[in-house]
């Protein structure tokens, strides 16, 4: 029963970043590339009807961790304190960005909600990189000081950084210079995979453009992907453990790879759409892989005085979770629906919506 | 410690308060625009559906900040209660999750149809679509209305040995006697909520001789969608909620009418007065001998049990505020009731759009139901106090351990900044659209 719900989050985890992160991606390209009001147009139409139901699922992965294990919930919410409220904070910046911007007609106006569109996704992208870096890396579960645990073995709290931002610290925080690779890894995925829906969705004049960018930012992005994995046995003497035991996982980083290698090829695409399925076949493989390489940890202690928090010893009560199924099924079928619903009727170029003219 | 538990709940408080402002206008707005929609399909009279796109604006603009202020909602049991949701996640951890699955997903994929997709779907299917929006929005209230049921009257579960609570009935999540009382309550006050706001702001065009077609539509829906609501909130719903407080929770109901001493032959009902709770008694006091025994049993001489038949250590803790909060909340609800009557009377004798004093009146109600709408959740919540878990857990026992108050003040100060500039923008944003009023449209 654990396992089901862990596999139901995390396919929930995917399907979020995947979603919220095309709009992200928007919002890092329109911070960088959009000049005319023309194509701030466009990007904005692209997502005006799908980010909040994309931030939905935000939502929805909280929920069903607070109630399939809550004890994690209960453990990394309370020990991630800061940057989660900053990145509550960006999302509140972001929304209001995108829906405030169109109720003035005045220059500065615009102005200031553009930019608060784009930064609190630039920063959200990073965000959430660097939260993956957390828990690759892991935290000190208890607290532990000189060897002895000062809190319960399960909670913890981390700062934003220690003076070193080091991973191996015994204080560690929560930006370190591993953690911050990851970061950098969110931000230019997210905006390739952004700059991938707009070209998908629109016929802005930007979309030429765009895929120049995206052939430069892929450069860079495999350099990042390069470094963090040569970085991660810093981290995990033994990253590929779990790879090594089950060959067949190696599916994850093919994805990944055939994902990142495939965008080269970018500019040679007839059909609008195949960027974003690149695009979105590196995002699934990555957090699978990662995902893969810490099974069945989903919090790994950096002390060894107290054990990690593995799926099994976080997880609501057997009956909680059985009941749990018949409902979520349910659920997920009538999302499924409205899903399908909403992507009909806003299938095609959506240059002409008109977003944020209400 | 006691600082981190003070912090913790004022931040919860502040947070949950500024949130509630918005819900409440969506689940009663949502009801009011689906009616405008139906009006139209019947009627196919344009004015119906100007009406509907006229209030969509201000749905959407209200709801974009009932989202924005949710998702901190919804972290904050993390975050800053984090042994609460530790021990009892497996709980109320599946109201919660319900409610994340099955309205708001309903809600968001349908409010992008209903927002930009009249023109693409037609007018029956944008109605469907806004009767969605409506019911997901509902589906919210009764999901989280439930967890907050469980809260003040636990049902269906076990403790371990651990101190965690498990689930052993799911079924009993949804039969809490709790649970239909608060809910129909509860969605009552936000229908009033929004009729005030719809009717106060035709009377506002009425009286400045603008959009005079809309003044009189807006105030006339207004005032017969709060009547009713008015009237259901107080009988049976709000009567249904005091008699369950009385029979499972009468330590907080003694505290929030006001009742020190127990009284031989029927209890009086208090109308005014302040509590004194240092010496036991309420100061300035005016009440009417029997009537709270009659409206909580049906007999003018039931018992009801005083503060004095109680040990001080199960008091809630804030004594003033929930008598206060209470007496604001039914003191709102009668004024609403008596102002709703005369202008329905007005109304039916066809003279209210000239009836200068009841427009000025409806205009200035308009915050009284937020108020009354807080009033009643300070009401439940202060009186569940000191418990987060009524009679099993308390909240001093539910703050999350590692988070230092420094952190958690941080974070306080931070929502009110931030909030406090939510709220002007809304405000102005709101008066603009107000301002610039419905506009008419020959054809769709
Ligand atoms: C416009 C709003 C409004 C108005 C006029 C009233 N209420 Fe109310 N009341 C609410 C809005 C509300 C609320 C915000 O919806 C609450 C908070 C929790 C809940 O479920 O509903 C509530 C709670 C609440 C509670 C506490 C329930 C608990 O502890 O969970 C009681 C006993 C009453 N109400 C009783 C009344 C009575 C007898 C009224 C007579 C006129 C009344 N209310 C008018
Ligand atoms: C709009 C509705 C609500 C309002 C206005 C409200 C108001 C409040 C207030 C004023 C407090 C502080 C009480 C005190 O410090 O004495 C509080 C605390 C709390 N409420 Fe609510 N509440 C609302 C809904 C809910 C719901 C639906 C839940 C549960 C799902 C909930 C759970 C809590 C918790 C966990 C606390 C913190 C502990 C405490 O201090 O009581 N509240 N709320
Ligand atoms: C502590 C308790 C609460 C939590 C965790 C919470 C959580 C949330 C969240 C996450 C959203 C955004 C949903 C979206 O993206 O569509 C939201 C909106 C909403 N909430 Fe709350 N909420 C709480 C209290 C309440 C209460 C007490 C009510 C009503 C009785 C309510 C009714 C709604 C409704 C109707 C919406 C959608 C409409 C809108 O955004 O205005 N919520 N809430």
């Amino acid at each position: 029963m654990e396992l089901f719900w862990y596999i139901v989050l995390m396919t929930m985890l995917t399907i979020y970043v995947i979603l919220d992160g095309y709009d992200f991606g928007a919002g890092i390209i329109h911070l960088f590339f959009a000049k005319t009001e023309k194509d701030k147009k466009a990007i904005t139409n692209a997502i005006g009807p799908f980010w909040d139901a994309n931030e939905v699922w935000l939502i929805a992965v909280g929920g069903v961790l607070f109630f399939a294990f809550p004890t994690l919930y209960a453990s990394s919410f309370s020990g991630f304190y800061l940057p989660l409220m900053m990145i509550l904070w960006l999302l509140i910046f972001r929304a209001i960005g995108l829906e405030l911007r169109g109720q003035i007609k005045n220059r500065m106006w615009e102005a200031i909600w553009d930019k608060a569109f784009g930064i609190a996704s630039l920063l959200l992208a990073l965000f959430f990189g660097i939260a993956l870096g957390n828990i690759v890396r892991g935290v000190n579960l208890g607290m532990v000081t000189d060897g002895v645990s000062t809190h319960e073995p399960h909670f913890f709290f981390l700062p934003l950084w220690n003076s070193s931002f080091s991973p191996h610290a015994e204080h560690l925080g929560v930006i370190d210079w591993f953690t911050l690779i990851l970061g950098l890894v969110g931000v230019v995925s997210l905006a390739i995979h952004g700059a991938n829906w707009i070209i998908f969705k629109t016929n802005s004049d930007l979309n030429p453009k765009l895929k120049k960018v995206i052939f430069n930012l892929n450069f860079v992005l495999l350099a990042l992907v390069i470094i963090s994995l040569s970085t991660w046995h810093i981290i995990d003497p033994n990253p590929f453990r779990n790879f090594m035991e089950h060959p067949w996982l190696i599916i994850f980083p093919l994805m990944t790879f055939t994902g990142l290698l495939g965008l080269f090829k970018v500019k040679a695409f007839k059909r609008d759409g195949l960027g974003f399925l690149f695009s979105t076949l590196f995002l699934l493989g990555g957090l699978a892989s990662t995902v893969a390489s810490i099974f069945p940890k989903v919090l790994p202690s950096t002390n060894n005085v107290n054990p990690s928090l593995t799926l099994y010893n976080v997880a609501a009560h057997e009956y909680g979770l059985s009941v749990g199924v018949y409902w979520f099924v349910i659920a997920a079928l009538l999302v499924g629906i409205y899903m399908f619903v909403q992507y009909r009727v806003f299938r095609g170029k959506l240059d002409d919506v008109g977003y944020g003219e209400h | 410690m006691e600082d981190m538990l003070f912090y913790d709940r004022m931040q919860f408080a502040f947070t949950i308060t500024f949130h509630y402002l918005f819900p409440q206008l969506t689940m009663g707005l949502s009801l009011m625009i689906v009616y405008f929609k139906w009006r139209f399909l019947r009627t196919k009279i344009d004015k119906y559906n100007d009406a509907a796109k006229f209030w969509m604006k201000i749905f959407a603009l209200n709801f974009a900040m009932g989202v924005v202020t949710g998702i901190p909602m919804e972290f904050q049991f993390g975050t800053n209660w984090a042994k609460f949701s530790e021990l009892t996640g497996g709980i109320i951890g599946q109201t919660l999750a319900m409610e994340g699955m099955f309205s708001f997903f309903l809600e968001s994929s349908f409010l992008g149809l209903f927002l930009f997709g009249e023109k693409l779907m037609g007018q029956k299917l944008h109605f469907l679509t806004g009767f969605l929006v409506f019911l997901g929005s509902w589906a919210s209230g009764y999901l989280i209305i439930a967890t907050h049921s469980w809260m003040q009257y636990p049902v269906g579960y076990e403790i371990l040995e651990n101190g965690k609570f498990v689930l052993n009935n799911f079924g009993a999540l949804f039969s809490n006697p709790w649970l239909m009382p608060a809910f129909l309550h509860n969605q009552m006050g936000s229908v009033i909520t929004s009729s005030f706001v719809v009717a106060s702001i035709g009377a506002f065009y009425l009286l400045n001789n603008k959009h005079s077609e809309f003044g009189k539509l807006f105030v006339k829906t207004g005032v017969i969608f709060g009547l009713i609501s008015s009237i259901l909130v107080a009988f049976p719903t709000g009567d249904w909620a005091a008699k369950n407080v009385a029979t499972h929770q009468p330590v907080t109901f003694a505290a929030m009418e006001g009742i020190f001493e127990t009284e031989d032959g029927g209890a009086e009902i208090i109308l005014i007065g302040q509590p004194d709770v240092g010496n036991k008694k309420l100061d300035n006091k005016i009440a009417v001998p029997n009537v709270l025994s009659f409206l909580t049993y049906q007999r003018w001489d039931a018992e009801i049990k005083g503060l004095n038949e109680f040990d001080e250590s199960v008091y809630p803790t804030n004594i003033p505020g929930l008598y206060y909060s209470y007496h604001i909340m039914v003191g709102l609800g009668t004024i609403f009731i008596g102002l709703l009557l005369i202008a329905s009377i007005q109304l039916f004798r066809k003279k209210l759009y000239a009836t200068k004093w009841v427009l000025w009146a409806l205009m200035f109600m308009l915050p009284f139901p937020y108020i009354a709408n807080t009033a009643g959740w300070y009401t439940a919540e202060l009186g569940r106090q000191p418990w987060l878990v009524y009679n099993l857990l308390r909240t001093a026992d539910g703050i999350s351990p590692t988070v230092s108050s420094g952190n958690t003040l941080f974070t306080l100060l931070g929502f009110i900044g931030l909030y406090a500039l939510l709220g002007l923008l809304f405000i102005m944003l709101a008066v603009k659209i107000i301002n610039k009023g419905p506009e008419t449209s020959k054809h769709i």
